[in-house]
């Protein structure tokens, strides 16, 4: 066990073993897998695949404010920005721009361009603190937004840009929705580890220390600001790897994409869901698509914005770590799981995060 | 002043440069070079002119933004809302009643009434709590926008202002001399002109509040130190709701005010409220005197980005800001 433990440490420094996963998270896996093969199309991609694209982008701003303490709105921006420029060196139908590079170089220039971009951003709202970012963030999205809108050398103004297509590789066209769908349960998949892996990297500790106690880790000789510009450039490359997805998802791009009420949107799913654990984000997409989807049977199909900006507010209001918090807070109540203690709040990180520094400490 | 020239001769010397060439390009005639190089003179004095009125109507927003902020760190992102609310509200009235100033007081009573509401049910329960707060308000924002888009529609309002305040005045500035020997004078809306007028009035109004009254010490005293504020008997939460409704009113009716120079439309919302961010983040949150000067610099970058470089204008404003902060990150006019 000691040894198993130990040679654990090299991919992950918090060491986990396989008896310590939760028989709920196989589960997890194996429904996710295996969701394409009894649902049909519209499920598979307007849903599934739709859910985890959102949940990406929402995973991002995750790891900015839950892990950093930095709510930015420009994440989805970033999202768009690379949507725009996988449009601008690839192909298009509209014939403005549309440089023709290969797949192989449009996908990674233009996902290096959202995760720089995204780290601008941070270095813009690092300057200042606290309920600033906020603010600046949403300047910047707000900016970005109106500039493609009047810009139609580059971005191509109102219409943007549409017919952009993922590559036919091995055969398989990616658009179709069962390879799309795992295409982005990959990319999913893949960042939900990489940000539960940061979360206890030294890095991630780093990162929500300073969150707690800037000052203080800035006494202790941290570099605050590089922390914090670094979180924005991780955020940035998931943000913008799901951009890609994006682009290719809806199949077109336009100054909509990246708008105001879609940034707003990218938060009302992060808080919704929960800004504490990853899974949150991914949690509140499920939401947001399913009440996108149904509400119209539900309510006017008009007033979707009614519907979600009170459920966001519900939650603010009531529940202020989302759908996670909710659970947590009802779990130890269902008594189905022996260990559970009554952890509420904040509490819930400390017990989250406290075993892993120690570990952390030791190794 | 004195101490100013004395202690920085070089850029004294150069901001009364600045202001000579400013004050010839105005009043001047353009010789044909100048035309040649950067257009007519009547382009840039029109332009001018809008980016001075438009920047008055930014304070109007932007100060009340600023009010709120600087008392209770509560970045209110539902203001852009009220200012359209109040947009609408006033329409109403005035169309219904036929009296336009009585559609600007409802506007301002109606939309503080609503600020100092928010404050003493909503923000009150959870002081303390900035991240929250905003949270509430971005939520307010999205049912506002969608409420009012299904009671007004999608149709774009324009009011009609008050007879007197119609109509274009002659400025004394020369734009050309005709081959006949006439001079051409400058016209320019004489409501956009009194809104310019109204918002230094405002402006000079809130100065006064906040520099000679006594609730105006409190909010001041607020500003510097809220718990000892509370500390020496006042009630705190009774300020804070007074300035609340002072914040809300303003935008409420500088809704009506930009309403008539403009017009006011669903997204409106999110254009005030991008101007408030901008200003506050360039002039310092919390200080009206840095919303008067962020409001100028937004009002004429924007405008002189309209006429001059169309489709890269908006990166002007971005780069001003993106310049304040990276030169003061505190904002012109803020201090910490």
């Amino acid at each position: 066990m000691e040894a198993r433990r130990r040679r654990g440490h090299g991919i992950f420094s918090g060491g986990i073993a396989w008896s310590d996963l939760h028989p709920g998270t196989v589960a997890a896996v194996v429904f996710l897998l295996a969701w394409p093969s009894f649902t049909s199309d519209f499920f598979t991609f307007q849903i599934g695949a739709y859910s985890l694209i959102l949940g990406t982008i929402a995973l991002s701003l995750m790891l900015l404010a839950g892990y950093g303490g930095m709510v930015s709105l420009a994440q989805l921006t970033v999202a768009g920005i690379t949507a725009y420029l996988v449009a601008i060196l690839g192909d298009n139908s509209v014939g403005v721009m549309g440089l023709g590079w290969p797949w192989w170089l449009t996908v990674p220039a233009a996902i290096l361009a959202g995760a720089v971009l995204g780290a601008l951003i941070g270095a813009i709202s690092v300057r200042t603190e606290g309920i600033y970012t906020i603010m600046i963030t949403l300047a910047i999205a707000v900016v970005s937004f109106f500039f493609v809108r009047q810009n139609y050398v580059l971005f191509n103004g109102w219409t943007g840009f549409a017919g952009v297509e993922p590559p036919t590789l091995f055969g398989i066209y990616w658009r179709d929705p069962v390879p799309f769908y795992y295409l982005s349960l990959l990319v999913a998949g893949g960042f939900f580890c990489a940000v539960a892996y940061v979360s206890r990297s030294t890095f991630g500790l780093g990162l929500q220390a300073i969150r707690d106690n800037p000052r203080r880790m800035r006494a202790l000789g941290f570099d605050v600001a590089l922390h914090r510009i670094f979180a924005f450039f991780l955020a940035g490359l998931i943000a913008a790897t799901a951009g890609v997805l994006l682009v290719w998802f809806n199949g077109r791009v336009s100054p909509g994409t990246m708008g105001v009420e879609a940034s707003i949107d990218i938060l009302v799913i992060a808080v919704v869901g929960g800004l504490r654990h990853p899974i949150g984000p991914f949690l509140g997409a499920v939401g947001f698509v399913l009440l996108e989807n149904f509400a119209i049977d539900l309510i006017d199909r008009e007033r979707f914005n009614t519907v979600i900006g009170l459920v966001f507010l519900l939650v603010v209001l009531f529940s202020p770590d989302g759908l996670l918090g909710l659970w947590n807070r009802i779990r130890p109540r269902l008594r189905f799981d022996r260990n559970a203690r009554p952890v509420a709040g904040r509490a819930t990180m400390d017990a989250a995060g406290q075993p892993a520094s120690a570990r952390q400490s030791t190794s | 002043m004195r101490q100013f020239i004395e202690r920085h001769t070089f850029w004294a010397i150069v901001l009364v440069l600045l202001i000579a060439v400013f004050l010839w390009l105005v009043f001047a005639v353009w010789p044909p070079w100048l035309v040649a190089a950067i257009g007519r003179k009547k382009t840039f004095v029109n332009t001018l002119f809008n980016g001075v009125t438009l920047g008055g109507l930014y304070f109007l927003v932007a100060s009340g933004f600023t009010l709120v902020f600087g008392l209770m760190r509560n970045v209110n992102l539902a203001h852009g809302s009220m200012y359209l609310l109040g947009g609408y509200i006033g329409y109403d009235v005035a169309e219904a009643s036929g009296s336009w100033f009585l559609g600007l007081a409802v506007a301002f009573l109606v939309i503080a009434l609503s600020g100092a509401l928010l404050q003493v049910l909503v923000f009150r329960r959870m002081e303390g709590d900035d991240l929250r707060q905003t949270l509430v308000t971005i939520g307010l924002s999205i049912v506002a926008a969608d409420l009012m888009l299904a009671a007004w529609t999608g149709v774009t309002y324009q009011f009609a202002p008050p007879e007197w305040l119609f109509g274009a005045a002659k400025l004394p500035i020369v734009s050309a001399v005709k081959s006949s020997g006439d001079a051409v004078y400058i016209k320019y809306p004489i409501y956009r002109l009194s809104v310019l007028v109204v918002a230094i009035g405002i402006g000079i109004a809130l100065w006064l509040f906040l520099n000679r009254t006594r609730v105006g010490m409190m909010i001041r005293a607020g500003v510097n130190d809220r718990d000892m504020l509370s500390a020496s008997g006042v009630n705190v939460q009774l300020v804070f709701a007074v300035v609340f409704a002072i914040g809300a009113g303003l935008a409420g009716f500088a809704g009506v005010v930009g309403g008539t120079a403009l017009s006011i439309s669903p997204g409106e919302d999110i254009r005030y409220l991008l101007a408030s961010l901008i200003v506050v983040i360039v002039g310092g949150l919390g200080s009206v005197t840095g919303a008067a000067i962020g409001a100028l610099l937004i009002g004429l970058a924007e405008q002189f980005g309209l006429a001059y470089f169309p489709t890269y204008g908006v990166v002007l404003t971005f780069l001003i800001m993106v310049f304040v902060l990276a030169v003061r990150p505190q904002g012109i006019m803020g201090g910490r």
